[in-house]
């Protein structure tokens, strides 16, 4: 049987509310593309809501880097949002559930961990905040 | 501008949600809604998801805040078609939609808006709960 490696590795800009969709649109795409199931393709789809959301309220827009990455024959989405706002000053409370310092639910960040394999966030203040999640086909 | 139709079905509205929710789209809906709920008398609304695909965080806050907002106008808020794959999300994302009730169809929808009608004529002191 062949082996078909995909290579899909692109950058997305979020800087208004219609790019939200757009962004949710085309990593459901993808995770089509891959044949992640339609649950997990709804999970991933959801979390990068929540965070393309927050990256455009709280960062003031930035960028979604999509990537199909393989380990072995795991097969994923690799998803890394990437702003130059001002920081979160307390990750640790940013990522507890029903914490915000707007006029959300507080369940973005957390919400959106649970959602994914594998999620990673770094901040610094005054330079911005990065988000790298990462959801496998059978994950 | 962009916007969901509402229709008016006897004592209800009717929301079928068929395009991609963006933040302030659902908004608009929220706002037209409760004018709507308040134009009308209506005493339910039917809010149709099944052709969604993600209720996030942002989406069910709207739709709670619809059945809060509804439910203080005197009209009952019922939610159906959510796809299985949305509801097993929302429940991990952490946001269970209570205080909003769910059917899951159309039919269902309807038909659980009729039963919480009070009867049309006197005889108001029996089921208070709430």
């Amino acid at each position: 049987m062949l082996m078909m490696t995909m290579l899909i590795k692109e950058s997305l800009i979020i800087q208004q509310e219609r790019d939200l969709v757009y962004c949710r649109n085309r990593v459901k795409e993808v995770a089509a593309k891959i044949g992640m199931g339609i649950v997990n393709q709804t999970k991933l789809i959801t979390a990068t809501s929540e965070i393309a959301r927050n990256m455009l309220i709280y960062g003031g827009g930035g960028t979604m880097r999509l990537e199909v990455v393989t380990k072995g024959k795991q097969e994923g989405i690799q998803l890394v949002f990437e702003d130059k706002g001002p920081g979160i000053a307390d990750i640790q409370k940013a990522m507890q559930d029903g914490y915000t310092t707007g006029r959300s639910l507080g369940m973005g960040l957390p919400g959106a961990k649970r959602l994914v394999n594998e999620f990673v966030i770094q901040s610094a203040i005054g330079q911005g905040t990065t988000v790298k999640m990462l959801k496998w086909k059978n994950g | 501008m962009e916007k969901i139709p509402i229709l008016k079905m006897g004592k209800f509205l009717l929301v079928t949600i068929q395009v991609d929710l963006y933040d302030r789209l659902a908004l608009t809906l929220e706002e037209d809604l409760i004018q709507m709920v308040f134009k009308t008398g209506s005493k339910g609304v039917l809010i149709d998801i099944s052709a969604l695909s993600i209720v996030d965080s942002f989406m069910g806050k709207i739709i709670g805040n619809i059945a809060g907002m509804s439910s203080i106008m005197d009209a009952e808020t019922v939610v159906v078609g959510m796809q299985p794959a949305v509801a097993i999300t929302l429940i991990e994302l952490g946001l269970p939609l209570s205080g909003v009730h769910t059917a899951l169809n159309v039919e269902k929808g309807m038909a659980l808006l009729e039963s919480r009608m009070p009867p049309s004529l006197d005889d108001a002191n029996d089921d208070d709960v709430d």
